[in-house]
């Protein structure tokens, strides 16, 4: 019954959203006030009617209720609540009704932070969430309804795969997905600005804080997958160039350099069409993941239920989507007024060299991410880009995108001071050459390049910490003055140096582990040891363990490290009871200087076993620098002049605003 | 930017240099890049081959690829020579075989009849040598190059998948 209205309320809200594809778009074109407004109603009511639809659905995974299809497949009576609940997104027809969800959340959202909004562009920007929004419910009620019932309904259901059952997975892709579908909203505002031939620097302010929302979302969720996959899969990887992990880098890449871009339309009225082409390519690449995901036409480790039928109706909504914005893009991309002029050297000019690195990046895993299905459909031959390809260009492209990133904070809009600019960084540049040659120095024998990323990390972190303390003058004024003058720095001055302190903090993490990382595996008896750089690991004993849905074994080892250290760490490897496999639980022991990682494999005979030991250096940065880079971020969206959807401000706040605005003027001037 | 009569001329000029300016470091920068990038792909790519095309294609010794097809039931055997596991077991697509050896641990989901994908070489006496046995996510899964090799070698029938349960009706 629950399901049947799921069903049901899941097709009142394409119902819905049918007439908010339409009437608004009408109004809008009518300029008809009353005709627009009907685009708010739909808005509200579509998310009501898909929330209650998936709630329908999360009850059914709640009280076990296999005669829906969905739960037979991917739930089990056994599991702890929290994985029912994430075992609703765990699967194919789930996760779409997820994505909807959260479509029609931001539908909701847009029609409530942006009343402030002109209402032909309100108007507009509903409307064309709504068309994707169909998309979506008619993919999902034609090819993949999640509320199918079974005729033969089953005793017990066939479990969630128990490496997907873990805190970290069950919640990275809502936030995955609320990074996607935030870039539809960022979408939706360029294609309503092409409609209305009109890009201005308050367009810019409005369209802001959605993409800092989704590339916040886009962030968390990226990291979490990374972070689940670095203590789950027991290899000890974080990253691995895989197409489904691509295709999340892919819209994050574009994302961040339409963050950046949109400062340029906002503060000197320029770079219009570029920002406009960035906001439909980020979401058009997050379709992309999508459909790379669904379709399974790309061979990933990520498993998915596909279907050809489901890849290729989105193969035919990809192109209607992407093809219909750029077709527009390109009839009216020449209404929008182009912008002032630029100095070479100034922050304009920085952030479009940054704009060009990262699409560069964008284009090069694009390209390594297609090129197996390109080499079969046009060779014949049957291939796959290893993850060497990606590391090798990254890291050159990486090179002069921190060089800039470091120099570009310090430059003014117009027009930059690079005599000035490069005497202030004298010491800094100084440092991180040193730090170049004694990376290599103590890597000896090893090779270079990871010396020079070191010293690019460590100048970024530099740069953007004297960055700051020029803009408190720090030590030139009384510490005191210094405090205060950093307690009103703007939020979004804030969110600019947080976000490149916690890059740089990842950056170095991401370095260090991925050129000095150790490894050892070996067979070994209880009472044998193991011995990785100059650590110890023994073995002292194995013991039998029962979890609530799985057994397992459990490894009791001593860590002897080289500086007199000594802990212990229990590795598992667990044999779930639903499905007949088996989980390596890694021990971790974190901490700044690295991790180790030790792994237990399946007994081999009697009481040998294979013991796997990874070391890896400054792991840890890489989830602090992307934790910074979030709360950079989330911070930076609390500031009052990119308040969700406020471009007026609040008005009951109108003289702290006005207060607020001209400290950060101020500041901002520089 | 309001731009006045007096200075339009002065602006077009400069206009089109920057212009010219920004189309140069972007074509700079792309350039670069596509050198990069079919230098890094010549090094990089690697072929997938089922065992059938290696015995056709008589592949040299040494020279890297990644090898898929399913692993043959009871080909499975493992024992450590001193401290190193060495794990022996047979890739089939139904048509040819190729004996495997793997020193190291196996991922989790290496079970015997389900596919698989290894990377490596062949060695002078046959066998494929295994540099690393690539983890699914999903026991359920099978890697699409292995489903296409199987459907070649007339190995598959369609619908099969593994212990899923599919719904006997669709519509209802």
């Amino acid at each position: 019954m629950i399901a049947e209205l799921g069903h049901y309320f899941l097709i009142l809200a394409l119902g819905l959203t049918f007439i908010q594809a339409i009437f608004p778009l009408i109004g809008a074109s009518r300029n008809d006030g009353r005709i627009m407004m009907m685009g708010e109603s739909a808005a509200y009511g579509q998310f009501f009617f898909c929330l209650l639809a998936f709630l329908a659905l999360t009850y059914s995974y709640i009280i076990s209720d296999f005669s829906v299809a969905v739960v037979a497949r991917n739930s089990h009576s056994l599991k702890p609540l929290l994985y029912k609940i994430s075992g609703v997104w765990g699967n194919h027809e789930g996760s779409v009704l997820l994505w909807v969800t959260f479509l029609a959340l931001f539908g909701a959202m847009v029609a409530y932070f942006g009343r402030n909004l002109p209402k032909t562009l309100q108007a507009r920007v509903l409307g064309i969430q709504a068309l994707i929004g169909l998309g979506f419910y008619l993919f999902m009620l034609l090819t993949s309804n999640p509320f199918d019932r079974l005729v033969d309904v089953p005793f017990e259901g066939n479990g969630l795969n128990p490496l997907l059952q873990d805190p970290g997975l069950a919640f990275h892709p809502p936030f995955l997905y609320l990074g996607y579908v935030g870039l539809s909203v960022a979408f939706s505002f360029a294609i309503a600005a092409l409609i209305e031939g009109r890009v201005d620097p308050s367009w810019a302010r409005w369209v802001r804080p959605w993409t800092l929302l989704a590339w916040v979302f886009l962030t968390i969720g990226i990291t979490l997958g990374s972070w689940w996959a670095y203590y789950e899969l027991g290899w000890g990887g974080w990253w691995g160039w895989d197409p489904v992990e691509n295709a999340s880098l892919m819209p994050w890449l574009v994302a961040t350099a339409l963050l950046h871009s949109a400062i340029v339309v906002e503060k000197r009225d320029t770079l219009k069409s570029w920002t406009i082409l960035l906001a439909i390519i980020a979401f058009s690449f997050s379709l992309l993941g999508t459909f790379i995901v669904r379709s399974g036409i790309i061979t990933s480790v990520h498993a998915f239920a596909t279907d050809p039928e489901r890849g290729l109706f989105i193969l035919i909504f990809l192109a209607f989507v992407i093809g219909g914005s750029f077709l527009l893009f390109a009839l009216r991309s020449d209404k929008l007024q182009a912008g002032g002029l630029f100095a070479p050297i100034s922050r304009e000019s920085g952030l479009v060299l940054n704009n060009l690195f990262l699409s560069v990046a964008a284009a090069v895993v694009f390209y390594g991410t297609l090129h197996p299905l390109i080499s079969d459909a046009v060779f014949g031959i049957k291939s796959s880009v290893g993850a060497p390809f990606f590391n090798t260009i990254f890291g050159f492209l990486m090179i002069p995108l921190v060089m800039m990133m470091g120099l570009s904070v310090h430059f003014k809009w117009k027009r930059a001071d690079i005599k000035g600019i490069s005497q202030r960084l004298t010491a800094i540049m100084g440092i991180s050459l040193l730090a170049v040659v004694m990376t290599f120095y103590i890597t000896y024998g090893g090779e270079i390049m990871p010396a020079i990323w070191l010293g690019l990390g460590l100048w970024l972190l530099l740069s953007t910490a004297q960055e700051l303390a020029g803009r408190i003058k720090l030590f030139k004024v009384p510490l005191k003055n210094s405090l205060q003058r950093l307690m009103h720095q703007p939020r979004a001055s804030w969110g600019m140096s947080l976000g490149h302190f916690g890059f740089s903090i990842g950056l170095i993490g991401i370095i260090a582990t991925s050129s000095w990382s150790i490894e050892a595996q070996k067979v070994v008896r209880i009472g044998e040891s193991i011995d990785i750089g100059d650590n110890t690991l023994t073995l002292n004993d194995v013991i039998a363990v029962a979890g609530p849905n799985y057994s397992a074994v459990r490894g009791i080892i001593t860590v002897q490290e080289k500086n007199g250290k000594i802990y212990m760490a229990y590795p598992e490897s667990r044999t779930y009871v639903a499905s007949p496999m088996t989980t390596t639980e890694g021990a971790v022991k974190t901490s700044l200087a690295g991790d180790f990682f030790i792994v237990i494999g399946e007994a081999q005979n009697q009481d040998n076993w294979g013991i796997r030991v990874y070391y890896k250096p400054m792991q840890i940065w890489l989830w602090i620098g992307a934790s910074i880079m979030v709360l950079g971020g989330i911070i930076s969206l609390s500031d009052r002049r990119y308040r969700v959807g406020s471009p007026e401000g609040n008005k009951t706040n109108e003289g702290k605003k006005v207060k607020r605005k001209s400290i950060g003027k101020k500041n901002h001037a520089h | 930017m309001a731009t006045t009569p007096l200075n339009k001329g002065l602006k077009a000029g400069a206009r089109k240099k920057r212009r010219l300016y920004l189309l140069v470091t972007s074509l700079l920068v792309l350039g670069l890049a596509i050198v990069l990038v079919l230098n890094a792909l010549e090094d990089n790519i690697r072929l997938f081959l089922d065992p059938t095309e290696i015995v056709e294609k008589g592949i040299k010794p040494g020279q890297q690829f990644r090898l898929g097809g399913l692993v043959e039931n009871d080909s499975f055997e493992s024992h450590h020579e001193g401290n190193i596991m060495v794990n022996k077991f047979v890739i089939t697509d139904g048509n040819e075989s190729l004996p495997v050896v793997y020193e190291g641990l196996l991922p989790d989901l290496f079970r015997e009849g389900q596919g698989v994908v290894a990377e490596g070489h062949m060695n002078e006496a046959g066998i494929f040598v295994a540099s690393e046995v690539l983890a699914k996510h999903d026991e359920n899964y099978m890697p699409k190059e292995v489903i296409d090799s199987l459907k070649k070698r007339g190995q598959w029938q369609e619908g099969e998948k593994g212990g899923t349960l599919t719904p006997k009706d669709k519509n209802s």
